[in-house]
């Protein structure tokens, strides 16, 4: 099991952390953030391993943390 | 017990601004600078210079001392402040125009000089903070908006292969050309551009990462497929790979 | 320690003098008539265990030195004429930034690369820039190798004091020229600079040396600043040399080396009953307004004296403007060719007597 801390005020919807996420994971959220962007969720019936998939390929630091 | 995996690297401010547009490998290789930073505990001991284009807000995010040099003159820039004081970690980032086009003269020399500093550029084939023009690292046929029919060699030439030119010069210790495109692209990014660091660290030279890096705005792309423009006809022209390693001959 | 006269070269003397200031760092390219500086501080830098650096090119030196300036070491380049051209962008960025240190520029004949004789075509260049924005280079203009060597120490100073880049403006003649002159200690107080200058951000926030502003305001604020700076200046390290100003209906203003030619033309004119004085402003930028006001509204002409074809007469002419109705005559050559005493002198006659008889024009020979 993982989890991550997501700042959705950072996130700038390129979605690259849904793609590279091997679980599936993250999805798009349906309601804007600050930034007017439709950032990324977690999905709760998904299950995160704490690979930091996401994180390293965010390019707005928008996952600030991932625990294991 | 939940550990700790991953966290924003301390020499990334607590406040830190992406100043980025959406999907740019510039976070990410931002990113990776401030995670080298962090793991060879240097940041309280580093002094960047900051260059025109897109990286010129570099203080909004990088939790280290910066200067910003005027647009080329990163390298002139770091060879004053390393000289003078030869204690600190002293890195340039750049883009490629600020690099290899305005800047070609100051980034040969300073590497001639083997100044001992760590040199970033950010290749993404274009001028992405004036709207998206052709620079020295432009495809041939690639459009932007001072080619708009495609870049046509009979016009202006070719692409500048920066890395495998810097390789040539004695000075430089450490030169690769790395991609961000994937986790695992970026885990090797990472390594070399800690070894460019190191390269400094041990005094050998200067060390040198060119980073393929995508520009979606101005490739009119999603990050997804600019991403896969990076494994395409961009990797074609401008290979990765590690061109020189002193760093491991040293060791 | 020298403290004993010597005959020394004007570009020997400010190289000296700048190892005596604590120049920390040196950034330079050849040209002359200033290249004994490099030369001489090749050597004796890392003699001394500081920095020498022959850059690529004086776009490069500028930009090596913005970098040592940044972290607050004493830094200089030296350059003359077309290649301090180069230099401009870097200086608006260096003056922008606030950052600390000294330029030495040996003026020759331009336009362009003109040739190596001795020039004053560059005052535009020194006091007013080509660089983009409003900013200014403080500007020092010696007119003998002792002055090389004690303005050397001033622009130091000022440079540190104020955070501002300082020019010393020479010229070929007082480069190439020989006299006894003295290389004395520093006698300046040391500035403390680590309350802003880039040592790495530790047990602190980190700092940021940048031109750049995206809020409009802050940038205003930003060079407001700076502008208010340059009137404190103005008014604590203002340098000027007045001869025979008072009782004198006609005042010559002259800078730098030529200064002293039209001196020994102002003590013949004097000898030979002419009510004749000289200013002579040492500190050209900020330039000393209100001096030059003041003279004006005690004499009757003034004769303003240079080799170029009439630069500073500008802002002679801006400081006595809406304060004084004289005349303001002219005698410039450019291109780097000398005057003698005795034409000099003869062009005192020409404005003296026009001044009394009120028939005015000017001459560029």
């Amino acid at each position: 099991m993982g989890r991550i801390v997501l700042n959705r005020d950072k996130c700038k919807a390129c979605y690259l952390c849904v793609d590279a996420c091997p679980n599936k994971v993250l999805e798009v959220d349906k309601s804007v953030n600050a930034l007017g962007y439709y950032p990324i969720k977690v999905n709760p019936d998904k299950t995160c391993i704490g690979c930091a998939m996401c994180a390293r390929v965010c390019p707005d630091i928008a996952i600030e943390k991932v625990y294991r | 017990m939940e550990q700790l995996v991953y966290k924003k690297p301390d020499s990334i401010r607590d406040d830190f601004k992406i100043t980025f547009c959406p999907g740019c490998d510039h976070g990410v290789a931002v990113k990776l600078v401030a995670e080298v930073l962090d793991e060879l505990g240097v940041r309280e001991n580093t002094i960047g210079i900051a260059s025109v284009g897109c990286s010129v807000f570099s203080y909004d995010f990088f939790n280290v001392d910066i200067v910003e040099a005027p647009h080329g003159r990163s390298l002139a820039v770091a060879t004053g402040v390393k000289r003078s004081k030869p204690d600190k970690v002293v890195f340039t980032y750049q883009g490629d125009g600020d690099l290899a086009s305005i800047g070609i003269g100051e980034t040969i020399h300073a590497m001639t000089r083997g100044e001992k500093v760590t040199a970033i550029c950010i290749n993404n084939t274009t001028y992405g903070m004036t709207g998206g023009q052709a620079g020295p690292t432009t495809l041939i046929g690639q459009v932007t908006t001072t080619t708009t029919k495609g870049r046509k060699v009979e016009i202006s030439g070719y692409p500048l292969k920066v890395s495998e030119i810097l390789k040539e010069i004695d000075g430089t210790a450490f030169v690769a050309r790395v991609t961000l495109d994937s986790p695992q692209a970026i885990m090797n990014a990472k390594k070399c551009i800690k070894k460019a660091f190191e390269a400094q660290l041990k005094g050998l030279g200067t060390g040198f990462v060119e980073i393929l890096a995508t520009c979606p705005t101005n490739w009119k792309m999603t990050p997804q497929e600019a991403h896969a423009r990076v494994r395409g006809e961009m990797s074609e022209i401008f290979k990765p790979g590690i061109y020189k390693d002193k760093v491991s001959e040293a060791k | 320690m020298k403290k004993e006269k010597e005959l020394l070269k004007g570009n020997y003397a400010i190289a000296q003098a700048a190892i005596q200031a604590g120049c920390q760092s040196y950034f330079g390219y050849p040209i002359t008539p200033q290249s004994e500086i490099g030369e001489y501080l090749s050597e004796k830098m890392p003699e001394n265990g500081r920095v020498f650096v022959a850059a690529e090119s004086e776009v490069a030196a500028i930009n090596m030195l913005l970098g040592a300036g940044s972290t607050g070491v004493k830094a200089m380049t030296s350059s003359s004429s077309c290649a301090v051209a180069l230099m401009q962008e870097g200086l608006s960025f260096i003056a922008g930034d606030e950052i600390p240190c000294v330029l030495v520029s040996v003026m020759r004949g331009g336009p362009g690369l003109g040739y190596i004789y001795p020039s004053q075509g560059d005052y535009y260049q020194a006091t007013k820039g080509g660089g983009n924005g409003d900013y200014k280079i403080v500007t020092f203009a010696p007119s003998s190798v002792q002055e090389c060597v004690d303005l050397t120490y001033k622009c130091f100073y000022v440079s540190q004091k104020y955070r501002t880049p300082v020019c010393l403006l020479a010229d070929g003649m007082l480069g190439q020229m020989m006299e006894p002159a003295v290389v004395g200690e520093y006698p300046y107080e040391e500035i403390d600079q680590s309350s802003w200058a880039l040592d790495g951000a530790k047990d602190r926030e980190p700092r940021y040396i940048a031109s750049i502003e995206r809020e409009q305001e802050t940038l205003r604020k930003r060079v407001v600043k700076i502008f208010e700076k340059y009137n404190q200046i103005l008014e604590n390290e203002n340098l000027f040399e007045k001869y025979e100003i008072d009782g004198a209906k006609l005042v010559i203003t002259a800078f730098g080396s030529i200064a002293r030619i039209a001196k020994a033309a102002v003590k013949m004119a004097r000898k030979k009953g002419l009510k004749v004085g000289l200013f002579r402003p040492i500190m050209l930028n900020p330039f000393p307004e209100k001096i030059v006001a003041e003279i004006a509204q005690k004499v009757d002409g003034i004769l303003d004296i240079e080799l170029n074809c009439g630069q500073m007469l500008q802002d002679i002419k801006a400081s006595i403007a809406g304060v004084a109705s004289i005349p303001v005559e002219f005698f410039g050559r450019p291109a780097g060719m000398m005057m003698t005493v005795e034409e000099i002198y003869e062009q005192i006659e020409i404005a003296y007597k026009k001044i009394v008889e009120k028939k005015y024009g000017t001459a560029c020979i």
